[in-house]
């Protein structure tokens, strides 16, 4: 055994060094194989005639950000938040809404229907700004609480928000919006399947990258801190009300810029992205997949959404399937899917 | 007397009709061991949760360093240099021991809004981290996760994470609580040794300990304060013995 080797496992977890190492290999090498596979997948599916893969995954790509945003209060902060769905449709209504004034529609003139609403330069950042500060303020009204009440009150303001746009009949009520087409982003055509694709996959690769980071940063251990025992954490000095407000409006950006690709890669928004079985489903694939790891939520959006695609073919209620999965999942695999593999490291 | 370090004046909390700290004042001196004894029920908990600020005072002040703080929330006064150990051990269970005396250091260090660089390879947090464990005897026991930690190295471990924050003021509840002999014994040569560099308050049933460390003793039965000494003059005092010590003798 090499010195380096055993600094790394020493200051991990002495008592699971071996296991932790062997399973390092053998994780690295999965890697590999799932990233070789979603890269090829596009050309691949094209070739077989099974060009509906494509959308599949970039759907699930779509979902996994948002449930790795979750995660990132709910798994590693502790925060059951049960609106996360809010953040995720406000960022999806910023593109239509911008698309639809850029089309042309009845609204307000100046300084809408300009070209730039229909560039994704543009869009995506305000879907992204508009996200956070909807999670700010839902936040900073919802910290203040906790246990019981905090879940509440998150999904209370989710389903305020999700009425609020049912009876907005300017962008359509119930029924929604149509985009005309998806958003300009200079040098890439995002009309074509593939590419957009692409760009879901690189967007939720370079966030889980940002993710790891941020999760082992001196933030991210404050965040672990509240989970763990946010009592010692203010008895320490930290004012933890703050820590997890900008925890909270990270993960309201993030879910608004999936919620942006949402409205790309669907052509129309509706208020059912903000519907509480949208929250419901994110966190299932949070908790499915494994809490507080950065894998576990992508896992468990591939799950969910593959059963469901699978399951849906032969059978209406396929959710009734799901309830057992879940049963067995929390008896057997207390840390889902990822954590029942990794056994005890809490690096993934 | 010397310059007291924290004044607490006529602190009251009352739950319902039950007067937990009734009109209560207290002086803890620079560098001194102060004992608070009593039995069950007599407030002392809430005493700590009214100076640490987890509870809110009903009446009274609080002062520490001269600066008024009965309106601060914890987190406030633990910067100020007010540190807790808690009657029922409270620490990160999932951490590892270093790693809990590492969010100490961080929690003092008082910048916490970094995020990429990982904490675990600063230096500046695992090194002060390192050392408090060998100052409380867990050298060696820094990769343990703490809930699998015993009993007794809990204890020593809270009282790590305590002075990890550099603290003016230990507020300590009974740290020796379900602690063996030979346990009881180090954490007493523990608390000894940092007479003189930190204030401690300290709540104790033990009272061999008590005796052996406090360089004054607040006797409290039912909320109020009945007798306040050097520990000879509280052993001696006639009030003292029918109200408490009685029991035990
Ligand atoms: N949160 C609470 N609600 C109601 N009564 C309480 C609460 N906390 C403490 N008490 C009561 O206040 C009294 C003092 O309790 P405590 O401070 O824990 O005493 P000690 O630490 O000296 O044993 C007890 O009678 C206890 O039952
Ligand atoms: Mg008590």
């Amino acid at each position: 055994m090499s010195d380096a080797s055993r600094t790394t496992a020493v200051s991990r977890a002495p008592a699971e060094g071996k296991a932790g190492r062997l399973e390092t290999g053998w994780r690295a090498a999965l890697l590999t194989c799932v990233a070789a596979a979603l890269l090829v997948l596009p050309p691949a599916a094209e070739a077989l005639d099974e060009a509906f893969l494509i959308g599949l995954f970039t759907r699930i790509f779509i979902f996994a950000l948002a449930a790795v945003s979750l995660d990132l209060i709910l798994g590693f902060g502790g925060m059951v938040s049960f609106g996360h769905s809010a953040y995720f449709g406000a960022g999806a209504y910023v593109v239509g809404i911008l698309s639809f004034h850029a089309a042309g529609g009845e609204a307000p003139a100046w300084p809408f229907s300009l070209p730039w609403m229909e560039s994704a330069v543009a869009a995506w950042p305000l879907a992204v700004a508009a996200a956070a500060l909807l999670a700010l303020l839902v936040g900073a009204v919802s910290l203040r609480t906790s246990g019981m009440y905090f879940i509440m009150i998150t999904l209370a303001f989710a389903q305020m928000l999700y009425y609020f746009f049912v009876s907005l009949e300017v962008y359509g009520g119930d029924d929604g919006l149509s985009i005309a087409g998806k958003n300009n982003l200079p040098g890439l055509d995002l009309e074509n399947e593939a590419s957009f694709y692409y760009l879901c996959l690189l967007i939720l690769v370079v966030f889980l990258l940002i993710g790891r980071r941020l999760v082992h940063s001196r933030f991210g251990m404050v965040l672990q801190g509240c989970k763990e025992n946010e009592q010692r954490m203010l008895a320490l000095g930290f004012p933890v009300y703050r820590y997890k407000l900008a925890a909270f409006v990270m993960a309201g950006a993030v879910a608004g810029l999936a919620g942006a690709l949402m409205a790309n890669y669907m052509g129309f928004v509706s208020p059912g992205l903000m519907h509480w079985t949208v929250s419901g489903e994110i966190m299932v694939m949070v908790i499915l997949g494994g809490m507080g790891t950065l894998a576990g939520p992508v896992i468990g959006a591939f799950v969910l959404l593959l059963l469901e695609e699978i399951l849906s073919a032969y059978m209406e209620h396929w959710m009734i399937v799901l309830g057992p999965v879940m049963v067995l999942v929390v008896l057997f695999a207390r840390r889902g899917i990822w954590g029942w593999f990794q056994r005890g490291d809490p690096d993934g | 007397m010397a310059e007291a370090l924290l004044t607490a004046r006529r602190l009251t909390k009352a739950y319902g009709a039950l007067k937990a700290t009734d009109s209560l004042s207290l002086d803890v001196i620079h560098g001194e061991i102060h004992a608070v004894i009593g039995p069950n029920g007599a407030g002392k908990t809430t005493a700590i949760k009214q100076l640490s600020g987890e509870v809110a005072s009903d009446q009274g002040t609080i002062h520490l360093g001269g600066r008024d703080i009965t309106r601060q929330p914890m987190h406030e006064r633990a910067r100020l240099g007010l540190a807790r150990s808690f009657q029922i051990t409270s620490v990160f269970g999932g951490f590892t021991a270093e790693d809990n005396v590492a969010m100490a250091v961080q929690a003092h260090d008082g910048h916490s809004f970094r995020f990429w660089r990982r904490a675990r390879s600063e230096a500046a947090l695992r090194e002060p981290a390192r050392r408090t464990l060998e100052q409380v005897g867990l050298g060696g026991r820094g990769g343990v996760i703490a809930r699998n930690l015993a009993h007794g190295e809990q204890r020593q471990l809270e009282i790590a994470m305590a002075l990890a924050t550099d603290p003016s003021l230990l507020l300590l509840d009974e740290p020796m609580a379900g602690m063996g002999p030979d346990e009881a014994n180090r954490m007493v040569a523990l608390l000894g040794g940092l007479k003189g560099r930190v204030a401690i308050l300290l709540v104790e049933h033990d009272m061999d300990a008590v005796f052996a460390l406090a360089d004054r003793v607040t006797v409290l039965v039912s909320g109020r304060e009945v007798a306040t000494g050097s520990p000879d003059a509280i052993r001696a005092d006639p009030v003292v013995r029918q109200a408490y010590l009685g029991e035990d003798a």
